[in-house]
């Protein structure tokens, strides 16, 4: 007995490591592209082209300078309207996502089930078979080259409402509400003054999702901006794509992809336990 | 809370159960339903741009289907489009499954926390910037070959961008890159939810590792592993960010990386409606059916 329990642990230290030397190469096949990144962002033009190098360089404040002074790509633009378009979707998403969901929690009436239903069916069908109908109209109310096409339409976030649906199963036990209403507080009160601040949780995770998530988009943008002083950053990644590559400052290029992918890196790291665990927490349950 | 007087008091707030839908279907209205409804109707008529001069619209019936149908390149750009997912799904499962059971083994007791963290970061990176950063990597000047001439793999520079499978492999890379961490953790919490005692008896009996897993996690798994598989596909039916900037929209080489929704694209940019329409059609017909697998799946975890 005491022979087995020893070979088992010996047997069991063994596939530990091998484990942890599989995980570990996986992670440096996740990092090392933003390592490369990182590294040739600091280092110039001539020095790329000389070739690889694992350490940094001392370009960085250059290739940031040169960015800046840039005259032809208005990448600090982009990074603005990015941040403008992704921060109001946010908001607007987990608020509008909890009040919907609130509605099918909260009440009893008749077509709920219904309604439940069929949020679920629109969950997963895509935005871009309706593209060509959402430019077309977005362009008879004149809202092309404006932001509205792709800020309001994150109040209709199916995958939010599920999230926020889930978590009020979880979390938000009705004799709350019944409290708040014998205590003469009305519904829509009831909601932005109890229920939205035991949410707060899931809106934090939620907006996190939606913020990246908006941030990230490029196939919508691309069809409703066109115009250099509207476009967000995706779309300056893609007008960086179609210049022509050979003329281009290497250390620029390098720094505009590290300008559009840190922001959201540096978030991820600050929040990335509370992260890990919301991807979890809205997941289907086996 | 008895249910008469929960049934009483909540019928008489039924009302403000609609009130708060009305901003979600509102917006879903003017923002989804109604674009939805005119794609479809557009995809019956004849209507596009013949240089400045617009032609149409004039109905058609079913004519823009049959000339989809006909032309060979939808097939060509729907297979490698399913290629393209394939190729980075496979790989993804299978990693994903086996990280997940590590993870999720009470006898292993791996520290996961770490791992877990770095594994799910690229799922939130900017694709087209990520794209455009393999562009740069995979370039023929680039640092991965500069890597690979350094350590002798190769002679010479090998160009990615210009081959097939290049193109391919790196566009699955990414995908996989991309999407392993978030299955893992989904599968995670699927195998989290199968009752320890089973894993505990299958011990006792003797069963080795491979045994517990094709026997007891997998069969218990399925409900999940199921809705992993068909939210991917859907997911891999509208690959385009990785592609496009890739191959700068061309689906270089010779078309073999375009997929459907670059197609789809294509005609929005080039404002052919009837064809546009007509994809867009094709598209919700076939996402909609998938999409019923992913509706029971939720139901059936819901009960």
């Amino acid at each position: 007995m005491n022979e087995n329990v020893k070979q088992s642990s010996g047997h069991l230290y063994i596939r530990r490591i091998l484990c942890y030397a599989v995980l570990v190469i996986f992670t440096v096949l996740c990092l090392f592209p933003f390592y490369i990144l990182f590294v040739n962002a600091s280092r110039s033009h001539v020095e790329i082209q000389l070739g690889f190098s694992m350490i940094p360089g001392t370009s960085f404040i250059r290739n940031w300078s040169n960015v800046v002074q840039s005259q032809t790509i208005h990448i600090f633009r982009g990074l603005l309207n990015s941040v403008i378009i992704a921060g109001l979707s946010a908001l607007l998403s987990v608020y509008f996502s909890a009040l919907t969901a609130y509605a099918i929690h909260a009440y009893d009436f008749r077509f709920k089930n219904a309604i439940f239903n069929f949020i679920l069916i629109i969950m997963t069908i895509p935005t871009q078979i309706s593209a060509l109908g959402f430019v077309d109209l977005m362009t008879s109310m004149g809202l092309k080259e404006t932001f509205i096409p792709l800020i309001v339409p994150s109040i209709a976030a199916p995958v939010v409402f599920f999230f926020m649906k889930q978590y009020m199963e979880s979390s938000l036990p009705l004799e709350i509400v019944e409290a708040a209403r014998i205590d003469g507080s009305s519904e829509f009160h009831t909601f932005n003054m109890v229920v939205m601040p035991i949410m707060k949780p899931a809106l934090a995770v939620q907006a996190i999702f939606s913020f990246v998530t908006s941030w990230n988009n490029y196939f919508t943008p691309a069809l409703i901006l066109t115009k250099a002083e509207n476009k967000t950053l995706p779309l300056w990644i893609a007008y960086l794509r179609s210049a022509d590559f050979t003329k281009f400052d290497l250390g620029q290029l390098y720094m505009m992809i590290f300008i559009a992918i840190f922001p959201v890196l540096i978030v991820y790291i600050l929040l990335s336990k509370f992260i890990v665990q919301g991807v979890a927490m809205g997941s289907v349950k086996g | 809370m008895s249910k008469t007087t929960t049934k009483h008091k909540k019928v008489s707030y039924a009302k403000w159960g609609y009130i708060f839908l009305i901003p979600f279907f509102l917006v879903y209205a003017v923002f989804s339903f109604i674009p939805m409804i005119t794609t479809f109707y557009y995809s019956f008529f004849e209507r596009y741009l013949d240089g400045l001069e617009e032609i149409g619209p004039t109905f058609v019936g079913f004519d823009n289907y049959i000339t989809l149908f006909q032309n060979p390149d939808l097939l060509k750009y729907a297979a490698n489009t399913v290629i393209m997912w394939v190729l980075g799904f496979l790989p993804q499962i299978i990693i994903s499954l086996l990280f997940a059971a590590w993870f999720t083994n009470n006898r292993l007791k791996l520290k996961s926390g770490f791992f877990k963290i770095v594994i799910y970061m690229p799922n939130l990176i900017m694709a087209s910037a990520f794209s455009m950063l393999f562009f740069a990597l995979f370039a023929n000047a680039g640092p991965i070959n500069n890597i690979l001439l350094k350590l002798g793999i190769i002679k010479e520079s090998y160009h990615f961008l210009n081959t097939t499978a290049g193109t391919r492999g790196i566009v699955a890379l990414m995908n996989f890159l991309m999407w392993f961490g978030n299955t893992t953790i989904l599968l995670m919490s699927g195998m989290m939810g199968i009752d320890p005692a089973l894993f505990e008896a299958a011990e006792v009996d003797g069963a080795t590792p491979f045994q517990v897993f094709s026997r007891i996690t997998m069969p218990l798994l399925k409900p999940i592993f199921v809705y992993v598989l068909v939210t991917s596909l859907i997911g891999g039916l509208q690959m385009f960010d990785v592609p496009q900037i890739l191959t700068n929209g061309k689906g270089t080489p010779n078309r073999t990386s375009m997929t459907l929704i670059m197609y789809l694209n294509n005609h929005l940019f080039s404002e052919n409606y009837g064809m546009a329409g007509a994809i867009s059609v094709l598209l919700f017909i076939v996402t909609s059916l998938l999409s019923l697998f992913v509706f029971k799946s939720l139901m059936a975890q819901r009960k």
